[in-house]
């Protein structure tokens, strides 16, 4: 399991992709933009500058006072802009005594010049070298483009010399920063819409892939709970069509061997139970005159007798195996029915223990009044199964006792004698088990236990087999009071 | 006949194995046995010589047991036992609504078909009591005669063993397990679907209308009782 569903991994690739090309092409062209938009005003600035102060030349004087400084000043200042000349320790124009109340509206000429008095040192150091130089500076929230500009003097053979009068001058970017931020709005505005766009894309895709794979999801749990007719409706010629194709074979060729053991096995039980019916004329004959056999051996001399007394116990045996085989083959065909009627168990398990002798041998814990729905022929054939086991394979004292509760009742069949082994308890209700080599013929047919359990199955009910720590096994029946009548006949 | 002593038995088998198995065995403990192979044979010997009761296979060529069953019932009240192969719920159902009175499952032990047929031929106890009336129904136990409105109707022994056990206490609720150890002498695990038959057949001869019984009520979950009228 991954923390994150297909879905969203899906969708957050897309959004991190849209994003990531958004930033590359908005942001780079914004910066380009920006730079290139910053870059011709402050040109244009210092072009406007420079050919402003060319007229001043030659300088009147490299030692101005303060009215020359301020006419410097005023000739390198336009409309857009102020300026302020320094030479030494002079500067004009004075700057007015404090900044404008913060918030007042219009350019403001006054606040730029108290930045101009704070002139950065790096700025200051690069104008007293004698070269143009400018800066962006923020005051008060409003960008300004400060531009310094040292007055050169010109002497024949020399090169220009510094004067020592400089010339700043403060531009105002807002118009230019206000352009800038509506590009920076554009990009984003376009990167959110591209991002959107990218969403929905990706829902329309994830969308596209995720539908059949849920579907393939859902067909193949429907597969593994036995709907072996589940299929996939085949879309396109994509991959995830070549993954439909492939599961709609898988599964068609899993129902077809499904199919195929059904049908062997149903061939299987099916003849078992033909051959069941069609042992049962020739020993119906043999069972009519098996006791005639058993009755004359008294009177034959003595292999003719044994002969005989053997050929009508094994007659006796071979009726009681094909009778089990019947009742077999009908449980596995599904038309063995009930034939519920409300019984008092105590009083069917004491019938059961008397019709075969053995209320003496067994101790019975019967408490009365308990009553149940159930099948009393069925009921008797499972515990004279069980209590028969028991006194054939374990020790004495063998007991019944029973329990109920309000939806229950519960026979548990207990001996004492070594119990089973734990290898073997899982398989005792197999058909035919052998339980290891000391088993023999006389104990049974091997498919007691399984008609006791197909029996108590038919309730809705079941037998289970522990043994007790105290030594012996514990067979339990478990019936429900109230078993369900299998209405339409065969259940 | 006397219990337990020689009946006259008519074996209506077609297998011929099983019925020699069956003629020898039933004949060495002193029954009268006549074996026939087929419901048209069987038909005709009830014509000849009136046996006590007729032991009838279900699966037979040509005329098959039920129809055989239905022709022997509307002819007289003659016992009938069925032989029916084990497992085939329907066949005994079947067969019980066709008028048997019990039925033995194949392979047969012939001393379980001979208790079988001694119960069924069990001469009911006459009683000394009175004319007994319930509603329009008179049952005479001295004569063993049952008249509904004064005519006389005609019951098979086992209708009639049941109708005699159940009136006997009128009221009383009977379990099916407690009328299979009293009717058919069956152990407590008798099929039930004996008494429900019987009671079926029983209730179409002495009921006014089947489907709302007055004589014979079914305690639904327990059993059955006798009206009270």
């Amino acid at each position: 399991m991954t923390p994150l569903g297909l879905r969203a991994r899906l969708l957050f690739a897309f959004a991190l992709l849209c994003v990531v090309t958004a930033a590359a092409v908005a942001g780079g062209s914004y910066v380009q933009a920006r730079n290139d938009i910053l870059r011709r005003t402050q040109d244009a600035a210092v072009q406007a500058m420079t050919s402003r102060l060319q007229a001043l030349y030659p300088l009147p004087t490299t030692d101005p006072d303060r009215e020359e400084l301020a006419e410097i000043a005023e000739a390198a200042a336009d409309r857009f802009s102020l300026s302020v000349a320094v030479h030494g320790g002079l500067r004009a124009p004075v700057p007015p005594p404090q900044p404008p109340p913060p918030g007042g509206e219009g350019p403001g000429l006054e606040a730029p010049m108290q930045a101009l008095l704070m002139v950065s040192p790096e700025l200051g150091q690069a104008v007293a070298g004698g070269n143009t130089a400018w800066q962006r500076v923020v005051w008060q929230d409003r960008p300004w483009l400060i531009v310094g500009m040292p007055l050169l003097v010109t002497e024949p053979g020399l090169p220009p010399q510094p004067s020592g009068i400089e010339v700043y001058v403060a531009r105002s970017l807002l118009a230019e920063k206000r352009s800038i931020d509506e590009l920076a709005r554009r990009a984003w505005l376009t990167g959110g819409a591209a991002l959107a766009f990218a969403v929905v894309l990706a829902s329309l895709a994830t969308r596209g892939v995720l539908g059949p794979v849920r579907e393939l999801g859902r067909a193949a749990r429907l597969l593994g709970e036995g709907e072996l007719r589940t299929r996939i409706e085949v879309r396109g010629s994509d991959e995830l069509a070549d993954v439909a194709r492939t599961f709609n074979d898988t599964a068609a060729e899993l129902e077809r061997h499904v199919e195929q053991l059904r049908a062997m096995e149903a061939d299987a039980r099916r003849f078992v139970a033909d051959v069941s019916h069609e042992l049962r004329t020739p020993l119906a004959a043999l069972a009519a005159v098996a006791d005639v056999l058993d009755e004359e051996a008294a009177r034959l001399p003595d292999p003719a007798a044994r002969a005989a007394r053997l050929v009508s116990q094994e007659t006796h045996n071979l009726t009681a195996l094909v009778n089990d085989l019947i009742e077999v083959s009908r449980f596995d065909a599904g038309v063995a029915a009930l034939a519920l009627n409300d019984i008092d168990v105590a009083e069917l398990v004491r019938a059961t223990l008397r019709a075969r002798g053995w209320p003496e041998r067994v101790d019975a814990e019967l408490p009365s009044g308990v009553t149940a729905r159930l099948d009393p022929r069925r009921v008797d054939v499972i515990l004279a199964n069980l209590v028969g086991n028991a006194l054939r394979h374990g020790e004495p004292p063998v007991s019944v006792r029973l329990s109920a509760d309000p939806e229950w009742i519960e026979l548990e069949v207990r001996d004492h004698g070594p119990g089973l082994d734990e290898k073997v308890l899982p398989h005792v209700f197999d058909r035919f088990y052998k339980a290891g080599a000391a088993r023999t013929r006389s104990e049974g047919n091997g498919l007691g236990l399984a008609i006791a359990r197909e029996n108590a199955r038919l309730h809705q009910g079941d037998i289970t087999v522990t043994n007790a720590e105290d030594g012996g096994a514990v067979f339990t029946l478990r019936l429900p009071r109230r078993a369900s009548d299998p209405e339409g006949g065969p259940a | 006949m006397k219990p337990g002593g020689m009946s006259r038995i008519l074996l209506i088998e077609d297998d011929p194995a099983v019925r020699e198995g069956l003629e020898l065995a039933l004949s060495r403990h002193g029954h009268w046995v006549r074996a026939v192979e087929s419901g048209e044979q069987g038909l005709d010997r009830l014509r000849a010589d009136v046996p006590d009761v007729v032991v009838l296979d279900l699966m037979l060529p040509g005329m098959d047991g039920f129809e055989v069953c239905r022709r022997i019932r509307t002819t007289g009240d003659m016992p009938i036992i069925m032989l029916t192969a084990r497992g085939d719920d329907i066949d005994v159902v079947a067969g019980l609504e066709s008028g048997a009175d019990d039925y033995v499952v194949k392979p047969v032990q012939p001393r379980v078909l001979e208790a079988r047929i001694r119960a069924v031929l069990r001469r009911i106890g006459r009683d000394q009591a009175e004319l007994e009336r319930h509603g329009d129904l008179t049952i005479d136990r001295a004569a063993l005669v049952v008249d509904k409105r004064g005519v006389p109707v005609s019951l098979a022994p086992t209708e009639l063993r049941l109708l005699l056990v159940l009136s006997s206490t009128p009221g009383r609720v009977h379990s099916r397990q407690q009328l299979l150890e009293s009717v058919w002498e069956h152990g407590y695990f008798g099929d039930s679907r004996l008494v429900d038959a019987c009671v079926q057949r029983l209730r179409a001869k002495i009921e006014d209308d089947s489907a709302a019984p007055v004589y014979l009520q079914t305690v639904r979950g327990f059993g059955y009782r006798f009206g009270p009228v």
